[in-house]
């Protein structure tokens, strides 16, 4: 209910831009048109000769006007794809702190391992014969993540954690059914500060959704699933390490509370990197996780994906594990592509699963090898707690100065009384060169700030990041308002007016009038 | 002489005889930020205490109006639909969502009047 955690809305007076270029160029930051703006149709990067004759034989239902595909030449296509790609913040332009997203480095080994001909230039209808390579590959990397999280079954196919978030809440309800309560058990607990995410999987599902409010220290407390606990109850949805960056202690009871009651314990593993290789979820009771390939296992993210979501299962649940799944028989392997006769789920996608991340996140687990992997987990902690640290000087913790996990919450109560707000903050960021970090979330904080550094930075980069954290935190507090009501002075686009744009939407593009001498001698 | 009353989830309803006009507080318009969707019930719907009576949304958070007491809608605010914004301006007045048959008096007095309001919303905030 409400927007409790105070995020404005419309933009400040001051977030106008002083002057406009004639361009609309702002330096070397080009103002790139749309290709329907650009391009025209008596042009084309190729040459191609007019075919000798052309009948049509469509008829009357032949085409009569030009369908107006734009066309380029080549330097003019090499200069608007190269511009498109300088808009471009990612983790290789940028630190890119986005809390519970995981925006790690993706190393070029990865790369060059998913671009071998073996892996890059077969297709998914091959006869299984020809690809034995690619699917020992699966099968390895499959073999890793149970034995990372000490599972017994693993569902390669899902394309994201979303998709795996919905694998894992169909297996649990395929078992339920399996055991006659399909009509009786129809509760899933999902905690406040949980992903948003899992409450929509949850309905998406056809279960109700029943909220878990989380205790003052920002964990979720035994007591409160055991008070929402009853026979109607399918299954919880709980973030390990949670959304706050605090690992929930009281995990292995709340499991059975679950357990005891006949209920499943579903993990969602968006924050696994904070403890690979430090705790195996198997051991916590849980009975289904999906892991993001593209946060923990740094196959790319964020626009430059796809991601990759893979269900680790436990015996429970394994069963019902969908299809297609890998089959080893001597030295041939092969896919099970069929569910008739066994307790499997069917089928979530059309092939196998995202075989390009397969390939990198096996890379990247064996060019760490099990202490690497263990220590990328503990710089993670390591970073964020340097952030911490370094801040909590100036910034406020909401539940108090004490260890957190791979990333730092961070709340709004020390802007109180400057006239600055999360949102504001944030945008000065952007005039700082810095991707913000996720802010308004977990839900559970007034104002929220979430960091997360990833064990990709250097100390030199996290000490860069966190000295301007502290010139911008200081200069809130010194009163300095302009420089963030205003804020971002130096993108290429200035404050957006988001309630001009829910109540006024533009949804139609129309093509921009060239401007004639006369009408620039009128301005 | 009407009577304001107001729930925790910060509707208010003005008594004005045995219609009661109901809309959402100063502080939650606030909260919400700029309103940019409403969405109402049909006059006719019978509506019980605490159950979902219209929509409101904001930029950033949509939020169901609860109907404060049950009853009847009898008429509804259709300005609100063409410009949200009447909300924000005008929470109390023109930016009324809609007016209720009372079915009880008696619920009324499980709500809050002005003074229990404000200091609920000062425990808010």
């Amino acid at each position: 209910m409400l927007n409790n955690q105070g995020r404005p809305t419309t933009p400040k007076d001051s977030a106008v831009a002083s002057h406009e270029t004639f361009t609309r160029n702002r330096g070397l930051q080009m103002e790139e048109a749309l290709l329907f703006e650009i391009g025209r149709t008596d042009v084309t990067g190729v040459d191609l000769d007019e075919p000798a004759s052309f009948v049509s034989r469509l008829g009357h239902l032949a085409r009569e006007e030009e369908i107006g595909l734009p066309g380029l030449s080549e330097p003019e296509t090499m200069r608007h794809y190269v511009r498109l790609s300088q808009k471009n913040y990612a983790i290789d332009s940028g630190l890119y702190p986005l809390g519970s997203c995981t925006m790690k480095h993706n190393p070029r080994l990865n790369e060059s391992m998913a671009r071998l001909p073996g892996f890059s230039d077969i297709h998914p209808l091959q006869p299984q014969s020809t690809v034995q390579g690619a699917l020992t590959l699966i099968e390895e990397l499959a073999g890793w993540l149970m034995t990372l999280t000490n599972m017994d079954a693993v569902a390669m196919s899902p394309k994201a954690g979303a998709h795996g978030e919905y694998c894992g809440m169909a297996a649990i309800k395929a078992a339920i059914e399996a055991k006659g309560e399909g009509a009786l058990r129809k509760v899933v607990l999902v905690p406040e500060s949980a992903h948003g995410t899992n409450p929509a999987t949850a309905a998406a599902i056809g279960f109700e959704v029943r909220s878990v409010p989380a205790g003052a220290d920002g964990n979720v407390h035994p007591d409160a699933v055991r008070a929402l606990m009853g026979p109607e109850v399918a299954a919880i949805m709980l973030t390990n390490p949670n959304t706050c960056g605090l690992f929930e202690r009281q995990i292995v009871e709340i499991a059975q509370i679950l357990h005891e009651g006949g209920g499943y314990f579903y993990c969602d593993g968006a924050n696994f990197n904070a403890i690979v290789g430090k705790v195996r979820p198997g051991d916590l009771g849980i009975d289904a996780m999906h892991i993001n390939l593209h946060k923990t296992f740094s196959t790319p993210h964020g626009g430059g994906g796809p991601g990759a979501g893979p269900v680790v299962l436990s015996s429970r649940l394994a069963p019902f594990a969908p299809v297609p799944f890998i089959k080893r028989d001597g030295d041939k392997l092969a896919l099970v592509e069929d569910a008739i006769g066994t307790q499997a789920l069917g089928r979530l996608t059309a092939f196998h699963g995202q075989m390009g991340m397969f390939v990198r996140a096996l890379s990247y687990i064996l060019s760490h090898g099990s202490d690497g992997l263990k220590q990328a987990s503990e710089d993670a902690v390591l970073n964020a707690n340097y952030v911490r640290a370094r801040l909590a000087d100036l910034m406020s913790l909401p539940f108090g100065n004490r260890p957190c996990m791979h990333e730092v919450l961070f709340d709004d109560a020390w802007l109180k009384d400057t006239g600055v707000t999360t949102l504001d903050f944030a945008k000065a960021m952007i005039d700082e060169g810095y991707h913000p970090m996720t802010m308004y979330f977990p839900l559970v904080v007034h104002g929220a700030m979430l960091i997360e550094p990833t064990e990709s930075e250097s100390l030199a980069s996290l000490e860069l990041f966190i000295m301007t954290l502290r010139d911008l935190a200081m200069s809130a507090l010194r009163g300095e308002k302009t420089r963030f009501e205003g804020a971002p002075f130096y993108a290429p686009r200035r404050r957006l007016d988001e309630t001009r744009a829910a109540r006024a939407p533009v949804l139609r593009w129309t093509p921009p009038q060239p401007i004639t001498d006369a009408q620039q001698a009128a301005e | 002489m009407s009577e304001t009353r107001y729930t925790k989830d910060h509707e208010y309803i003005r008594v004005e005889g045995d219609v009661g006009i109901v809309g959402i507080t100063d502080f939650a318009q606030g909260q919400l930020g700029d309103v940019v969707f409403v969405e109402l019930p049909q006059a006719g719907k019978v509506v019980a205490k605490g159950a979902e009576a219209a929509v409101v949304e904001s930029v950033k958070a949509a939020s169901e109006v609860y109907a404060p007491v049950s009853g009847e809608v009898v008429d509804v605010n259709g300005a609100i639909e063409g410009q949200p914004g009447l909300v924000n301006e005008d929470p109390a007045g023109k930016g009324w969502f809609l007016k209720i048959k009372i079915k009880d008096k008696a619920e009324l007095s499980e709500l809050m009047d002005e003074a229990a309001y404000q200091a609920f919303v000062s425990s808010c905030s």
